[in-house]
Formats: C-alpha cells, structure tokens, sequence
C-alpha cells in the first residue's frame, strides 16, 4: 500500500557497453522478460512478477553506470504536487514527454545534489504478470534464470548525501530507516531511506564522486532462492562480488555480482517491515563491516571502490 | 591403402610472461585468458579485481612494454587518449607478447572521502 | 528389548564416521563454542578430562571428543561397525594387508568398547569400533515430535558427518580403504595433471562421504570436521550464529558443488576448521563416482586454502 506519495522504485535506466551481450544476460541469465524496443535503440525488461510494462532500460553505450532512477508515484495529482514541491525546493525539473519512453506516461525529471538523475511518472501500462487477474494461479511454472520478482531499489555513490537525502524527506517524504555514520559519529557514510513498508526503497553512500552507481537490486522471495541465484550465477561464470552472504543493515540475505558491462546487482531476499513510527536503527563506524556483511564482519576493497 | 604423410602436431600457444615495473613480481598469461585473471595466480599481491567487466575502471594498468589486445572498456576509465598512450583495463586485455605493466587504477577509496 | 544383530554384510562392515578426538588449547573455551556456537550436546568427561559431545540428533553417546593439548589438531577418526565379529574379521583382513593394528580396550574411551587403531599412509590414525551406549537424541523411541529444541541452540547441528583429512599417500589410502575395508567412491578432484587424484570422497554409507582425504605434503592434518544440519536456511543461521559470536569465518555461505553442499566453514577457539553444510544426495556403490577437474574444483579449494593463509591463520591445524 502506498505509505507515502512515492509508490516504489519503478524503473532503473541503465548504461551497457553492449546491447545484444546484455540483452542476452539480462533475459536469460537474470530471467527479466523484454517487453520491447524503441527506436532509439533502447531495450525495455521487467520482472516477471511485475505488473508495468518495465522496470529496466537498457542503452548501448561507452560508458557503463545508470542513467536514471524512477520512481512510481500515486498517481497524476501527486505528480503536479511533487512538481510544485520541487520547485519551492529550487530544483530545476525537466518534463520528459509521454511516450517518450514505451508504455511510460509524463516524467518529471531532475538531477539532485549527489548528482544522480532521478524521475517520477504516474502512468505506466499494466501488463500483467502472465497471469489473469481473475483465479490466477500462484507461480508461474517454467521461468528462465534467477527470475526475481521485482526490481527492488538502487544503492548510488555520490559526494552530497545530506542534500539528497534532505531532498528525499523534505520533498519527496522519505523516511529514514538505517544509517551507518563515519567516524565522527556525527556524518552519515550510508543512508537507507523508505517511501512503503520496504526496509528501503533507496539507498545512498558518501563517495568522492557524484553520479555513480553502486548496485541495483532484484528481489527473490526465500533464501532457497538467493541460493539458487548463486548456483545460476556461478553455472552463467558471472564475476561475483560477495555472497550469498547477510546486510547488517535491512537484515537482506544477498549476492552482489557484476552484469556484462561491470554493473554492479544485487539478488536478495528478505528484510523487514518498515513503519514511520519506527527509529532509525544506527550503526557506528567501527561496525560498518557487520553493518555491510554480516558473515565477513569486514567491507571489501571492492565495496568502496568499485562504481560506474 | 594410401599413406598420408604425418601431418605435424598443431601449435601450441605459448603463454607470456607478464611483469609488474619494479618488481620481481611476474605471472604467466596465455592468449586467451585477461591479464586480470592470470594476475590471481600472485594471489593478494596481484592486480585489483573490480566488476571484471569493463565498467569500473578498478584493475586499469599501463602497458609500458608488450602488446595487447583489447575487449570493450569502458570509455570513462580509458579514452582515446588513454588507451593510444597504454592505458586498458586488466580485465579485458589479452596478451599478444610478453608484457611489462604498472597498476593505474584507482587507489584504495577511504569511506566517504569527498573533495 | 532385545533386536537381533543383523547377519554380518561381509562387503560392507562399516556402517560409518562415528567419532573424532581433537585437541584443543583451551577445554572451558572449547565447550562455549561447541556447546553454544556450534549447539553440540555435552555427554560426558572422563578421568582424564577429556571432553564428550555429540550431535542433538546423533544417538551414540558422542561423537566429538576434545583433549586438551598444545598443538591442535585431529588424534584420531573411528568408524563404527556393524558387529564384534566384524571387528575381527577386518583386524585379519588389515594383518593381511600388512597393516600394523593395536587394540585399545573396551571404556578407554567412554561408554565406547574395543577399538582397533592403525596408522594410514597419509599420517592419520583410523580406529573401528564396533560398540557404542545408545543414549539416544533426547527424544522418546515411541510416537516421537519431529525434533528437540536442543536443535536450536546456536548452530543446531544435528550430527557430526566426516572428517576432510589433509596428507599424502592418496593412492595407498584409497586401496586400504576400498579394497579391505570397504568403501566407495563418490566423487573425487583431479591434479592438475589430470591424471592422478587430487582428493578423495570416500563413503561407507548412503552419505556423498564419511571421509574426504585431499593431498598434502604435510602428515597428518586436519582441514576441517563437517557437522550437518537439515536445510540452507539453517546453513545461513549458523552464519549469522557465528557472526554474532564473532567466530572467525572461513568460507562461506557458498554453495560448494562438490557433493552439492551449501556450506560456511569456521575456526574453532584453537583454530581447527569446522563445517556446517547442508545438501548431499544418495551415494551409491554401484554409481560411477563423479570427477571433478582441477580447474573447476581443485584449483578454488587451493585459492581459498591460500587465501585462508593469507590472513595468517593456519589452514590446517
């Protein structure tokens, strides 16, 4: 249910350094079903749980990362609203017309201290979830790959994370779940910020450069399932991060591995039911290695380091 | 029944060997593998291992000798200019001789380090 | 109640691993881990203060002992038989084979009878034994619940399952233990060289391995003693378990292909590697034993042995 305006993360629009190599793992390798193409060239997925026409953009390009991260939101009203709100704010948006992605209403866009571009939109066509909405059946029987459920949030790099997060809970209402602080015990290194009941539908680490992206993230509804992923990561020879291993934060058991252009993802399940009238849950310094990966109790080199 | 002669053993590609400037430090690479997953035979003291796949700019090196050939990488990490002067990424260069090179990634990020 | 001893199975007279005695530095430290990280049952301490435990739903009265010593590491692993009569019988079967057997008596160790002990090529000591006191798993033998909330302290590892023993003489340990003592193959690593073998899963029941034998220049040694619990989800909450007591993880969680385990291995107080897994199939004599290559299998157990020496903490204890 809608706690806030902001429904959930919608779609993620990501570089690739190539389109068909991608396509391919995205398909057949992540199970992500394509939904279609455009005439630039861009390559539309979603989940097969998922109900919008998609949740992953696609684009050829020579430089990986993600271009946008979009957010649903309750519906034309609150667009206009949230339009306003950002205005008042002294955020310059851009209207992305209708149609200008496939099956995607208006988007407002704009870029938000961190760097990153972020969108909302209202409209999206329901294309179902490959069962009727009428006695339909639990599951669906013969998916391909690691076949999440959703695309779940995003975790982005960037220098000002108390702008962008002040520009979450001010405009957007986000709602602050878990921080991790450096070690003045006073500056945020890690926020995770909720518009729903998720643990998070956001993410942001303080980083010396804007714009980046940590990793995206795909849902899996059991830890039968995050293993599996594992085996079908490892059979795919799909460069792993670490896992299948436990957060700290948000208590997700997860795989971080790198896609065909060396994007970051994540496949995880689990987590917990977040309400507003909670407090944040914090974690010092000196535990940010626990906080990150339980099991290990230490970051990786590659955690702070590795982003496109 | 005719006899054919013997026709000769097909060659075997020959691995390269692979240095790291200044050091004695060196591993063996052949043709087909990335200079990145040959380095994992020096264990903790080979090249950085990022996303391995051109994106993240991690395991960049300079060939200061040797040549190479180049898979996609990522034109943020090495671009024209870079990659004219030696620049690739470990991770989607293949030996074409035997090679002399200096890490050139990112150094080690500090938590929440910003300028 | 008396149950007749099943006729003696002469091509199969072991029935499996039964138990380990390891050495440890410290024993109240050891206890807190086994006991309440690992979740091991305490069944008993004998006159020289060895410790005894076993597995919440193993019902021999223990299965894992611990000694206190210097240096750690594995003394000794038995396997249990199915009769006295076995016993005999593979003590002149070992005679014949050359193999210099001794009898340690019955209640040397606890509730356990007579033990024949032989040392094998790869520097290990191996005992059979035929007699154990059944204490049961703490559940009644009639009409009962489907398990003991013994089974949630810590780990909950229900039984101990093999031993991975490190050491050469790979080859004579395989004829010793196929050609007279009865086990199979299940699955074994190439050498690089694709020829011989690099390690061995050797079983003597229905289990993927009652002993898993790796080469290693050194004699002796132990990698680790692998400790079984029921699902993955249970793989993932000894994880946590550890992380929470901060044991020092090894590997893991991580699906190992070999034998299909879902596995996280971890240091005990004195640095001997246990395992908790999951997973395995039925292991057959008459299945053609799978082959794994260097490449695939070997060349990462090697890397995550390195990589364990690399953060300075000895991989084989």
């Amino acid at each position: 249910m809608a706690v806030t305006g902001v429904l959930r993360p919608g779609h993620v629009a990501l570089r690739v350094l190539d389109l068909d190599d991608s396509v391919r793992f995205y398909r057949d390798v992540m199970g992500l079903i394509e939904t279609g193409r455009d005439a630039l060239g861009r390559v539309y997925l979603k989940a097969w749980d998922e109900r919008d026409h998609n949740s992953v953009l696609l684009r050829q390009a020579d430089v990986a990362g993600m271009d946008a991260l979009a957010f649903k939101v309750r519906d034309a009203r609150t667009l206009e609203r949230f339009g306003a709100r950002l205005q008042e704010y002294g955020v310059a948006t851009e209207r992305v017309p209708r149609g200008e992605m496939l099956e995607t209403g208006e988007r407002l866009r704009f870029v938000i201290p961190t760097g990153h571009t972020i969108e909302l939109y209202a409209e999206k066509t329901d294309v179902g979830n490959g069962r009727p909405y009428l006695n339909p059946e639990p599951w669906l029987p013969n998916l391909k790959g690691i076949a999440p459920v959703r695309f779940d949030h995003a975790l982005l790099y960037g220098c000002d994370v108390d702008g962008s997060r002040a520009l979450f809970e001010d405009v957007l209402d986000f709602a602050l779940v878990e921080r991790v602080l450096m070690a003045d015990d006073r500056t945020d290194l890690a926020v995770f910020l909720s518009c729903s009941n998720k643990a998070h539908d956001i993410a942001l680490v303080r980083h010396d450069e804007d714009d980046k992206l940590h990793h995206i993230s795909f849902l899996l509804e059991s830890w039968e399932q995050v293993v599996r992923a594992g085996d079908i990561l490892a059979l795919n020879a799909v460069p792993l991060d670490i896992g299948p291993t436990r957060h700290g934060v948000t208590r997700g058991a997860t795989i971080y591995a790198f896609d065909r252009s060396g994007n970051r993802f994540e496949t995880f399940c689990g987590g917990y039911e977040y309400y507003p009238d909670m407090q944040p849950l914090v974690w010092t310094s000196d535990e940010a290695g626990p906080a990150i990966f339980f099991h290990d109790r230490r970051l990786n080199d590659r955690f702070l380091s590795v982003v496109t | 029944m005719t006899t054919t002669p013997p026709t000769p053993p097909p060659a075997v590609p020959t691995d390269f060997v692979v240095r790291l400037r200044g050091s004695a430090l060196h591993f063996r690479c052949a043709p087909d593998t990335s200079l990145l997953d040959a380095s994992a035979a020096l264990g903790a003291l080979g090249l950085r291992v990022g996303c391995r796949g051109g994106g993240c700019g991690v395991c960049r090196v300079q060939i200061d000798s040797g040549r190479v050939r180049t898979g996609r990488m990522s034109r943020a990490h090495v671009d024209e200019t870079g990659h004219a002067a030696g620049l690739v990424l470990a991770c989607r260069a293949y030996p074409l001789s035997d090679l002399t090179l200096s890490p050139a990634g990112k150094t080690t990020t500090q938590p929440g380090a910003c300028p | 109640m008396n149950i007749e001893t099943p006729p003696v199975a002469a091509e199969h007279p072991v029935m499996r691993a039964g138990h380990v005695q390891l050495r440890v530095h410290d024993l109240d430290e050891s206890l807190h881990f086994y006991t309440q990280v690992l979740g091991l049952v305490e069944t008993g301490r004998d006159a020289e203060q060895r410790l005894y435990l076993k597995g919440w739903d193993e019902r021999d009265h223990a299965s894992l002992v611990l000694r206190r010593a210097k240096e750690p590491g594995l003394d000794l692993l038995g396997f249990k038989l199915r009769s006295e009569a076995a016993l005999q019988r593979l003590h002149d079967a070992l005679r014949a084979a050359d193999v210099d057997c001794r009898r340690i008596a019955a209640g040397e160790l606890l509730h356990t009878g007579e033990r024949l002990r032989f040392d094998i090529a790869s520097g290990h000591t191996i005992e059979l034994y035929a007699q154990k006191v059944e204490l049961g798993n703490g559940l009644p033998f009639d009409d009962p619940p489907a398990w003991h909330d013994a089974g949630e302290r810590g780990a909950g590892v229900s039984r101990f399952d093999h031993a991975v023993l490190y050491g050469p003489g790979l080859q004579q340990v395989h004829k010793l233990f196929g050609e007279v003592l009865g086990f199979h193959l299940s699955e074994r690593i190439l050498e690089a060289d694709a020829r011989d073998n690099f390690a061995l899963w050797l079983s003597t029941s229905s289990k993927p391995a009652d002993v898993v034998f790796v080469r290693h220049p050194t004699r002796g040694r132990l990698h680790r003693l692998a400790f079984r619990v029921e699902s993955a989800e249970q793989v993932l909450r000894a994880a946590d378990v550890f992380s929470m007591n901060r044991t020092q993880i090894d590997v893991g969680p991580l699906r190992d292909p070999v034998a299909r385990r879902v596995s996280v291995q971890a240091f005990d107080p004195s640095g001997n590697r246990v395992e908790v897994f999951c997973g395995g199939y039925d292991s057959h004599p008459d299945a053609t034993p799978l082959t794994w290559s260097w490449k695939r299998a070997g060349a990462p157990m090697a890397l995550r042995d390195q990589r364990a020496r690399e953060r300075l903490f000895p991989e084989l204890t």
